[in-house]
């Protein structure tokens, strides 16, 4: 809107005479964004005023200590108005004054506030200060400008055509222009562009060059580049960090193999709820303040996967904090169990000999094992797998008996050719069932020899 | 008591005027979107914001209900809406979903954002991606200086510390070197420009380029400001790791002060209400007392309430006429200086409970005796007791990354060094050696896999330091690194590790004599040196090494330090040729601390100036100190 100033626009705060002289002050002139002379804009004035302004005296902007409302805000300060917005919202304002008046911090009326607005602001030219001479002096030379520079949507846009080279693009960068990048399609060119704005320090530009980058190569080449150019690489990390491309973010460690990194992502993974255990399991807690085991179980629980490098897996805390294997199977065990990744809690019995047989170990016992599944509610079918895996046959059959694995009971009394227990269980499974039939199978069989 | 400025001081330039500009800025802005608006305004922005501008400033401006930057939906039912905020991508994501749900709805409004202190492309390309582009016009304010005090200028950027330091983002390089720009425009150029770490040569070589490209209207200019030095904060952690003493620093550590101003609660009001506190030269109590050790502070504050019921007392016995005036002159002044004082008293009366509580008085014993390097043995237990209490995680960090320094580059016995595999070798080496010894089970056991990560971040940044190789390691190092390297200590494409630098603190302490010899007892009521801001038990390395050069006008046998601090390549003086400066101006140094500084070092800095007859300015980009530090390295959200 290069215009707005001189548009008027709403009743304003301002004298008339303040107004009148406002609009018509040739002063302005300065303020034409002549959308032609985009470059040559100056805002000599602006530069003219602020160089006299040590000549106002104007101390409105004094804090006064008084001025403090019921919540220890000082009373029209922005703070205490957003507050006033919050509490009561649409309030109005002679509410706002009887606030005050409760106030017994409010013993002072607010000092007047000045009527310095922009305009008088650009006026001040009345007295000539040593400033005043100087800058006159220099009115020729290109000067500063002090007012912010505006978004300017023509003016960006002309650029778009023209060919800059990598220091003249990256000058413009620098000075916040939008400036057109597509021109360097050649690796070498976007390379160059690369090297130019990291040799300028301004991350700002480096980040926008490897937006660019991020966007025309793909990220084989993006990331083996990347890798010699340290800067480079460490803007791109905190980028992705902080638009949140997760995805991106990891191929980038995994291609550069850190395994911390990694694990901080997870971290991210989480609060952002992108990854299914987290988003069904939220954590209640944060683990903080808790035991090792806590720890373990929470490594467990959310890293388990993970490998061994990463610090967060659990393998790598046990190795850290020399976990015993038993107290490690247990907080696993509890930890899979609970997420009921029965895979994961046979793979931890599993054990491979040198011949590559596979055998079932738990250094926990197995009734230890069956008892927290159990726990757990691990399905009938599961459970008497490990049930079968205890060792002792009384202890074995009690806990078949109490958690109703029926196979397993009907077995053992098999092949303890107990004929008394099993005609007993018979009588506990339910009438026609197939345990029933199985039972009575067994039963009628001439092939068991019956101890009694 | 009570350092008064001397005499020849020279005087500061006026930088107020920074404030208006900002202000005028502002304006100029909200001008731009004319017509009623509602403004939103980011959280951090809101008391640097009240520190320029106040609310009828902007009712002035059209600017109708203002609101805070939250993420919740706006309620404003405002034509014309516009943002006051930090470029950071979180925000431009709220902006912009707030645009795209008006546009579901079909309501049509003007969006302005208005980022300060600079737009980054990042943050315009979110607003690209979420396709509002053309509904919002995107504006830079450049509001990068604000003045808190009449010594001190704060970019108010505390990101600056963890965006540069951890996540070695240049972004803000630019908003310095702008800034630098924006002063030279205006105090005259800078004839003898001197400065130390990565950050500061990068900021001064961009600095530079700015004025040769802006074709610089200082020339002919006279310089106000004699020198310029620009200070990483990675050069000297140690300081701003340290508790501090001085009332400033103590306030600081104590209660926040925020933007220059400190809530002091009921407990320091003795009211039911809070209370906030604008700290500066204008508060006449404060500006007494906020470089003073706070041993002299109590006695200092009690002569002053002794002094002020004197003249309280003195109306007694007035006749009419006397009384008339007394309550006319004085009494206002008498009141308000009252009400200060009790502030101050309050104040301390808290401070006090709240030490006593923590068990300062060994807290700062430990400090001492890391600071000095000796009973290291001690030192250590009282850490890892400090962990095992769980006073509180970022104290025992602090701590850890005090020790870590201090410790890093002492040659050891190599029969000391240990390893988590030989955890009962260990436990003999903590009663025999005296190292350091933390059970990895304090560190995981007691604080979580949150701090693990933590503790990376610390190692990246230089606060827990990395071991060379072939070095013995303390133990906690190498607990620590253990932890947070694992496989990837090494690997060459680790980027950090080029960066993770050693510190050899302790050969630059006995260097640059950080600490003083002292015999009897220092006298803090009369200090002798800048070690007074940590009781007469060390000289901060930052502010040492400004002495140094400033006494030397170049880094000439300074050399040995500068590559201790690992630094050879971004030492850097430059002087104008011809000088134009006057006597006064040269006794003027303008002091940038990128990364933030302390108040300590602020005090000590404020005494040197004394000493020698300058005086200093300070431009940070935060306050800092060593919880701060701590928090911007966690990744534990509170």
């Amino acid at each position: 809107m290069p215009h707005s100033l001189f548009r008027k626009a709403g009743p304003m705060n301002r004298t008339k005479g303040d107004e009148e002289e406002y609009w018509n002050s040739s002063k302005f002139k300065a303020f034409t964004f002549d959308d032609e002379d985009d470059e040559l804009s100056q805002l000599k004035e602006s530069k003219r005023a602020v160089n006299s302004l040590r000549d106002f005296v104007d101390d409105d902007d004094d804090d006064d200590l008084e001025r403090v409302s019921w919540t220890g805000e000082p009373v029209g300060s922005i703070s205490w108005s957003i507050k006033e917005t919050a509490g009561t919202s649409g309030s109005t304002p002679e509410g706002r004054e009887q606030l005050k008046g409760r106030n017994s911090f409010y013993t002072q009326l607010p000092k007047p506030t000045s009527t310095y607005s922009l305009s008088s602001f650009f006026k001040g030219r009345t007295r000539l200060g040593s400033f005043q001479s100087l800058s006159d002096a220099l009115s020729d030379t290109p000067a500063k400008s002090y007012a912010p520079e505006l978004g300017r949507p023509k003016g960006e846009y002309r650029d778009y055509s023209n060919d800059w080279s990598p220091s003249d693009t990256v000058r413009r960068l620098r000075r916040g222009k939008v400036c057109s990048l597509e021109r360097f399609r050649s690796l070498q060119d976007k390379l160059q562009l690369l090297e130019e704005a990291v040799s300028m320090h301004d991350g700002n530009v480096i980040t926008a060059v490897l937006i660019f980058l991020k966007r025309t190569l793909s990220k084989e080449i993006l990331f083996r580049e990347l890798e010699v150019r340290q800067v480079a690489l460490r803007h791109l990390i905190h980028f992705l960090k902080e638009i949140g491309d997760q995805k991106l973010l990891l191929d980038l460690f995994r291609f550069l193999d850190r395994t911390e990194e990694l694990a901080v992502n997870d971290r991210h993974l989480e609060s952002a709820g992108q990854t299914e255990v987290f988003r069904k399991h939220p954590r209640k807690a944060p683990i903080l303040n808790m035991p090792l085991v806590t720890t373990l179980f929470y490594a467990c629980f959310y890293h388990y996967t993970e490998s061994e490098g990463t610090f967060s897996s659990p393998i790598n805390l046990k190795k850290t904090f020399k976990i015993p294997d038993k107290q490690y199977v247990l907080t696993a065990l509890a930890a899979r169990a609970k997420l009921r990744a029965w895979n994961d809690v046979d793979a931890l019995f599993t054990t491979k000999n040198w011949l590559g047989y596979t055998k079932k170990r738990a250094p926990i016992g197995f009734h230890r094992v069956v008892e927290i599944l159990h726990k757990n509610s691990a399905p009938v079918q599961i459970l008497q797998d490990y049930v079968n895996l205890v060792e002792d046959v009384d202890t074995k059959l009690n806990l078949a008996t109490k958690l109703k694995c029926h196979d397993v009971v009907i077995d053992t009394c098999r092949d303890l050719k107990d004929r008394q227990q099993l005609l007993a269980y018979r009588s506990k499974v339910d009438k026609g069932s197939v345990e029933e039939e199985k039972i009575d199978a067994i039963l009628s069989s001439s092939q068991i020899r019956w101890k009694n | 008591m009570a350092f008064p400025h001397r005499l020849d001081a020279p005087e500061l330039p006026d930088f107020s005027l920074l404030k208006r500009l900002a202000r005028d800025q502002l304006i100029y802005l909200l001008e731009q979107l004319p017509g009623k608006k509602d403004l939103f305004i980011e959280a951090d922005l809101m008391s640097p914001l009240d520190r320029i501008a106040n609310v009828s400033i902007l009712k002035q401006h059209e600017v109708d209900k203002l609101y805070k930057v939250e993420n919740k939906p706006a309620l404003s039912a405002n034509e014309q809406l516009c943002f006051l905020v930090r470029p950071r991508v979180k925000t431009m994501r709220y902006i912009a979903n707030l645009v795209n749900a008006d546009k579901l709805a079909g309501r049509i409004r003007k969006y302005k954002v208005i980022l300060t202190p600079q737009k980054f492309y990042a943050c315009e390309m979110v607003l690209e991606e979420e396709g509002v582009c053309g509904d919002v016009s995107c504006d830079e304010w450049a509001f990068s200086l604000l003045p808190l005090d009449v010594d001190l200028l704060s970019m108010e950027l505390p990101e600056f510390f963890r965006d540069y330091f951890l996540e070695g983002d240049q972004r803000w390089i630019n908003t310095v070197a702008q800034a630098l720009h924006l002063l030279s425009t205006l105090y005259g150029p800078f004839p003898n420009c001197y400065g130390i770490g990565r950050c500061a040569k990068m900021s001064y070589d961009l600095w530079k380029k700015l004025e040769e490209e802006e074709d610089s209207e200082t020339k002919g200019r006279r310089p106000e400001i004699g020198h310029i030095f620009l200070l990483d904060r990675d050069m000297d952690f140690v300081t701003a790791l340290c508790s501090q003493v001085v009332y400033e620093g103590l306030v600081d550590d104590t209660f926040r002060i925020k933007c220059g101003s400190v809530d002091f609660g009921p407990e320091v009001t003795s009211s039911d209400k809070s209370l906030k506190v604008l700290l500066n030269a204008e508060d006449k109590v404060f500006n007494e007392i906020r470089n003073e050790h706070f041993s002299n502070v109590f006695g200092f504050l009690s002569q002053k309430a002794r002094n002020l019921q004197a003249q309280y007392d003195r109306r007694r016995g007035m006749d009419i006429k006397q009384m008339k005036n007394f309550v006319s002159q004085e009494l206002k002044g008498l009141k308000q200086e009252h009400r200060l004082l009790s502030l101050h008293i309050g104040a301390c009366e808290s401070i006090m409970k709240k030490k006593t509580k923590q068990d300062f008085q060994e807290l700062i014993k430990t400090e001492h005796a890391l600071l000095e390097g000796f009973s290291i043995r001690e030192s250590t237990n009282y850490i890892e007791e400090h962990i095992d209490r769980q006073v509180s995680p970022i104290e025992s960090l602090r701590l850890m990354c005090l020790l870590s320094i201090t410790e890093n580059g002492e040659p050891k016995d190599p029969s000391q060094e240990c390893q988590i595999e030989k955890y009962a070798q260990e436990l003999k080496n903590r009663l025999f050696a005296g190292i350091s010894l933390l059970s990895p089970f304090d560190l995981s056991s007691s604080y979580g896999p949150e701090h693990l990560l933590t503790f990376s971040n610390l190692r990246r940044a230089g606060l827990l330091t990395e071991q060379a190789p072939g070095d013995t390691l303390t133990a906690v190092e190498s607990k620590v690194s253990k932890l947070v390297t694992d496989k990837a200590a090494g690997k060459i494409t680790d980027a950090f590790s080029s960066l993770a630098k050693r510190s050899n603190f302790r050969a630059i302490s006995k260097k640059l004599n950080l600490i003083p010899r002292v015999d009897g007892e220092y006298d803090l009521k009369v200090p002798r040196d800048m070690a007074y801001v940590f009781s007469g038990a060390y000289v901060p390395l930052s502010c040492r090494i400004i002495e140094q050069v400033l006494e030397r006008r170049s880094w000439q046998g300074l050399d040995e330090v500068v590559r201790l601090l690992n630094c050879s390549e971004f030492a850097f003086i430059d002087m104008a040729k011809e000088d134009k400066a006057s006597s006064e101006s040269l006794r003027l140094i303008l002091v940038v601390f990128l990364g933030g500084c302390t108040f300590s070092e602020i005090s000590a800095l404020r005494f040197l100036g004394r000493e020698k007859g300058y005086r200093f300015i300070f431009l940070t980009t935060a306050i800092t100190n060593s919880a701060r530090l701590m928090e911007a390295m966690s990744e534990v959200k509170a």
